[in-house]
């Protein structure tokens, strides 16, 4: 087998957009995700039945279907509704929704391992039930679950490859345009590949230096919470 | 005048009778030593002062306070009421000077610069003046204790609740919190104190409160530590000493 990279680096320009798409929507939906699934979490351990029950429903639903399938119904479902959403959109809100989910049960295992003094202090001090979140759960639950958060994080990123199913640009889709113009698939999926990997551990890079800054504790001491 | 009143609180978990009709009043600036055997229903007790447990019946008053009305603003409650725990429960991601400013700032809504004034006022006070930017696991258990004090006084509270604060120390520092305590009194501070330590509650208690089986047994002056009325109370203090 004789490999040849060059039709394939001729586009490369194409790449480069496709990475700056994936790069993009794994950002975003980090963000959105982690907001949806904290708040997912606070609402599974909260004493509203209603909101638990609604929460937990939503978790289990999206944990138990593929990612592919979660797509098309966003897609399809969106569009029978007659919401006409660039492709990217429905990217970001099916991504959100796969990921909030996931998230939601890390930071759930986060706040379940605070310990029962922390809250009562907290409550004894007066603080509401959200200061007690913010101020008092949020950061060490957080920096328990830090390791299986920036995973789940890294997998987001590396899920979006699928959303080039419903034609989002991103790197996927273009190395999908790209074998089929060049007849270098091999070549062309084991480029993307190694951008993937490339990604990934920037991600990884991105995710200590947050570290870093939202747990000067940890950052001080060394020591795990 | 008193401060805080307990009458005839009943409370039990599931099917697990804890207090069996409590009954006792603090003055104001008056301390009060809680004491009794392990399972007597000290902590419940103390517990329900700051509604960290709903009572199934009776009353407790605290500040003017209906405690068991469900209607309560805990909130107002909680700036009345300061708590000691024996676990310190310092919130260990925050300096020890964030531990003390939280409350001050995010439920007092007093403005950062005096609260870091008020922080080191009472850090001075518990004799941490140097810990400010430390963090919770870089102190020893008793200044962990003292902190926790310190977070406590921040909030100017008019009662202060502390369940064995000193349980899980070591002699040594058993004596620097209770110093700490000791000068709390003095300045006036109205207290309930759980607590095993005899002699330190013989000395600086107003009034001793002995439970007994989640009821009040026995209760009188310092005096009962030694000249105890009852057979109950005669045994726990001599298994105490
Ligand atoms: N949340 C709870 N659920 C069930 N039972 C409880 C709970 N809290 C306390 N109890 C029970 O109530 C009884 C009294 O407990 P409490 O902690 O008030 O005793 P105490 O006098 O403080 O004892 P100690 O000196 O060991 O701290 C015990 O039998 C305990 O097992
Ligand atoms: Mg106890």
């Amino acid at each position: 087998m004789i490999l040849d990279f060059t039709p394939i680096l001729a586009r490369w320009q194409m790449l480069m957009d496709g990475a700056w798409l994936t790069i993009q929507l794994a950002v975003a939906t980090t963000l959105t995700g982690f907001l949806l699934g904290t708040l997912c979490a606070v609402a599974r351990r909260s004493q509203f039945r209603l909101a638990a029950a609604v929460a937990g429903t939503y978790v289990e639903a999206i944990r138990n279907t593929p990612f592919l399938v979660q797509i098309f119904l966003v897609y399809f479902g969106l569009s029978s509704l007659g919401l006409s959403l660039s492709a990217v959109t429905v990217a970001i809100i099916a991504l959100t929704i796969n990921v909030g989910a996931y998230t939601a049960e890390i930071m759930r295992a986060g706040f379940d391992s605070i310990h029962k003094g922390q809250w009562e202090a907290a409550e004894t001090l007066g603080l509401s039930k959200v200061q007690q979140y913010w101020h008092v759960a949020l950061r060490p639950a957080m920096e328990r679950v830090y390791p299986s958060l920036s995973s789940q994080f890294i997998l987001l990123m590396l899920a979006s490859s699928v959303t080039s199913q419903i034609s989002t640009e991103e790197l996927t889709a273009a190395a999908n345009f790209i074998q089929s113009a060049t007849y270098r698939p091999f070549e062309t999926y084991l480029v993307i590949a190694l951008i993937y990997v490339a990604l990934s551990l920037a991600m990884r890079v991105v995710f200590w230096a947050i570290s870093m800054v939202i747990f000067p504790r940890r950052r001080r001491l060394g020591t795990n919470l | 005048m008193s401060i805080v009143v307990l009458d005839n609180v009943k409370k039990s978990f599931g099917a697990v009778k804890v207090l069996h009709g409590v009954s006792f009043s603090v003055a104001k600036g008056q301390v009060m030593a809680l004491i009794g055997a392990s399972g007597s229903g000290k902590s419940t007790a103390l517990r329900c002062i700051d509604r960290l447990e709903q009572i199934d019946s009776g009353r407790i008053e605290v500040c003017g306070h209906q405690v068991a009305d469900p209607g309560l603003d805990l909130r107002k409650l909680r700036l009345d009421v300061g708590m000691v725990f024996q676990s310190y429960n310092l919130f260990p991601h925050l300096t020890i000077e964030q531990n003390i400013m939280l409350g001050p700032v995010s439920v007092k809504r007093i403005p950062r610069p005096e609260a870091k004034g008020i922080a080191a006022e009472v850090l001075a006070k518990v004799g941490l003046a140097d810990k400010v930017t430390a963090y919770p696991e870089q102190l020893s258990g008793g200044q962990q204790q003292r902190a926790a004090i310190a977070r406590s006084l921040a909030m100017q509270p008019k009662v202060m609740l502390f369940d064995e604060v000193t349980s899980a120390l070591d002699p040594k520092l058993t004596g620097e919190v209770l110093r700490v305590i000791e000068e709390l009194a003095r300045t006036g501070m109205t207290m309930i104190m759980v607590t095993h330590e005899m002699n330190f509650a013989r000395r600086i208690a107003d009034k001793i409160v002995f439970m007994h089986e989640g009821k009040v047994h026995e209760q009188g002056g310092p005096e009962i530590l030694t000249a105890p009325a009852t057979p109950e109370l005669r045994d726990f203090v001599s298994n105490e000493l």
